[in-house]
């Protein structure tokens, strides 16, 4: 083990983990305004550049050069480092999640996961938990009646739907007798898991959508009754950098959703080349990601009462009698 | 190296706490609490205890402290620069927390601490924590804490419950 | 334990992206604050009220009770994982754990307890 494989390549990957990361949530929101655009008949974003395909950057660029507005109000020091911490509670989930094999170059043989760990989806599921107080603490210290209940609607939210997500992925693991993602991805070699467990994808897949507060379950940002929730006093970079926590957020749990359930980098020809295992990947999470933007566009806001009396009084036992089911099944295979 | 990350990470770990206890806006303090639980997962990490440093930020970081948080906003005058940091029992906890920083250190000097390194955990823990906890030997512990667990439902409704 | 170094490196390439985004801007953006635009923007019109009062106990309670099913659910991650090599002891087991923790929802569900208000 010398100092390449201890640091330099670690680091050269988790660099371009979060680069890669990054572009992909500047086109992300393209594609969303885009897309949402044509659901209801309007062209979206078309000015900057072919298509608007510059748009993302005019963006970028905007954000970095608008003046900062501090309000007095504001507990400053909460108020300027919120934001970071949501964004790096956001990125560190992917530390663990393979999008491929393995190569080799230069000699090595390069993994491509930046650590796959025994405990892959326990860190996933607890990581989730940590960009929440970058969302809470910002709210709190805008020092505004809004965004706190956005605040306090956002945790209470991710805190409610983490119940119905743990037990989803124990049942998963009842199947796949282990958390490591390589593990599981393997376990479905020949049969995504979405034909095993349809409950608890549904499960998984709803409970995903809340954590990550997306419309029609985007509570803490319900700009009808809100003004923009948490996020309602920050301005440039800063919301900037809370936008971006929330597109990642939704990456990332695309990429879960089609690697606990749709048997991630693995298709058809995927073990011809590590490309073509990425490739599986991008379109696995592409069509999660169009299945969000889809559901956002057609589906109205829930309203908040129903929504939390929704995940625990038919999510969670669903959840519970999922797993219950699925362990008598597994015992009576084995 | 592993020592350098360890001392580093202890220094983190200790001054978040030091900030923790001495700050007086409790939710700057809630915020370095966070720190503090996921310093302390990471040295979980050190001990390669993986399943307990996953489990450590999962219920602390995720569960705790947002009750701890709930719980401060409970509390009245929270905002009031006015309110003193000390009441009038504080030479009582004072003692408390002397007594018990003078048994945990009579414990810690007194265990044997192995000198070599026990070893490798397997593989395949995760299995084998799971084996242990429904095995015999662990089994009542194991149906206990369920109890205790909605004990401590209950008695919270029935103590926070408006009426 | 190798793994581990790999996730704090990236953890530091994480934290380190929002400091630096951060700082960029720092440099660039004009800064001319003035009362007006420093006031709460809120909804458009004065705030009213504090906003750090003290909050319902009710909210507490909410959080305890996911304490209860959040432990709960780390005690079912290493059960699922051990599931295969278990006899039906380990299941029987299992669901008398679960069991009483679903007398627990179904109190607080009784209770009220579960209602967002």
């Amino acid at each position: 083990m010398d100092w390449i494989d201890a640091l330099l390549i670690p680091a050269i990957k988790s660099l371009v983990v979060i680069v890669v990361l990054l572009l992909a949530f500047a086109y992300m929101t393209y594609v969303e305004r885009k897309l949402v655009g044509r659901f209801v008949r309007r062209y979206g974003p078309n000015r900057a550049g072919p298509f608007g395909l510059l748009q993302p950057i005019a963006d970028a660029f905007k954000a970095i050069f608008k003046e900062e507005v501090i309000p007095t109000e504001v507990d400053k020091w909460l108020y300027v480092i919120c934001p970071g911490i949501a964004v790096a509670g956001s990125l560190i989930v992917f530390g663990v999640i393979p999008v491929g094999d393995s190569f080799m170059a230069w000699g090595r043989k390069i993994t491509m996961v930046v650590a796959d760990v025994n405990v892959g989806v326990l860190y996933v599921v607890a990581m989730a938990g940590l960009g929440l107080y970058g969302i809470f603490l910002g709210g709190w210290a805008s020092n505004n009646n809004f965004s706190l209940l956005g605040a306090l609607r956002s945790t209470a939210q991710v805190i409610t739907y983490e119940l119905p997500m743990g037990l989803a992925i124990a049942s998963i693991a009842t199947i796949t007798g282990s958390l490591r993602f390589g593990d599981i991805i393997a376990a479905q070699k020949t049969l995504p898991l979405i034909i095993l467990q349809p409950v608890g994808f549904l499960v998984y897949f709803i409970s995903g959508m809340a954590e990550i507060n997306r419309s029609p379950f985007d509570m803490p940002e319900t700009e009808n009754e809100l003004v923009s929730g948490y996020s309602t006093e920050y301005g440039g970079i800063k919301f900037a950098i809370y936008f971006m926590a929330e597109y990642i957020n939704m990456i990332v749990m695309s990429i879960l959703v089609a690697t606990l359930f749709l048997g991630g980098w693995q298709g058809p020809f995927a073990h011809l080349s590590p490309l073509l295992q990425l490739v599986w990947l991008v379109v696995k999470a592409a069509v999660v990601l169009f299945v969000f933007i889809w559901v956002r566009a057609s589906i109205p806001r829930v309203r908040y009462d129903k929504w939390m009396k929704f995940g625990w009084k038919f999510l969670v036992p669903l959840g519970l009698a999922n797993l219950a089911v699925t362990a008598v099944v597994v015992a009576l295979v084995a | 190296m592993a020592q350098a990350i360890f001392i580093i990470l202890s220094l983190i770990t200790l001054g978040c706490a030091l900030v923790v206890v001495t700050n007086r806006n409790l939710f700057h303090s809630a915020l370095y609490l966070a720190f503090v639980f996921v310093g302390v997962a990471g040295l979980y990490f050190m001990l390669q205890a993986e399943f307990f440093a996953g489990i450590q930020v999962l219920i602390y970081v995720g569960a705790i402290l947002t009750l701890i948080i709930f719980a401060i906003m409970l509390s009245r005058d929270l905002m009031n620069p006015n309110v003193r940091g000390f009441n009038r029992q504080w030479w009582a906890a004072a003692i408390v927390a002397g007594l018990l920083f003078v048994v945990l250190a009579v414990v810690l000097w007194r265990a044997p601490w192995p000198a070599a390194p026990v070893g490798e955990p397997s593989a395949d823990f995760i299995a084998e924590l799971g084996q242990a906890l429904v095995s015999p030997a662990y089994v009542l512990p194991f149906e206990v804490v369920s109890i205790l667990l909605l004990a401590a439902l209950v008695g919270s409704i029935l103590i926070a419950r408006e009426r | 334990m190798q793994h581990y170094v790999f996730i704090g490196l990236f953890l530091v390439v994480a934290v380190l992206f929002p400091i630096i985004a951060v700082g960029v801007a720092y440099f660039l953006r004009p800064k001319r604050p003035t009362p007006e635009k420093c006031s709460t923007y809120e909804c458009g019109l004065e705030t009213r009220g504090p906003t750090w009062v003290r909050f319902r106990a009710q909210y507490y309670l909410y959080a305890l009770i996911f304490v209860v099913f959040d432990i709960e659910v780390a005690f079912l991650y290493p059960w699922a994982v051990a599931y295969n090599r278990l006899e039906l002891f380990g299941l029987i087991e299992m669901l008398i754990f679960l069991g009483i923790l679903v007398v627990g929802l179904a109190y607080a569900w009784r209770k009220g307890a579960l209602e967002w208000m």
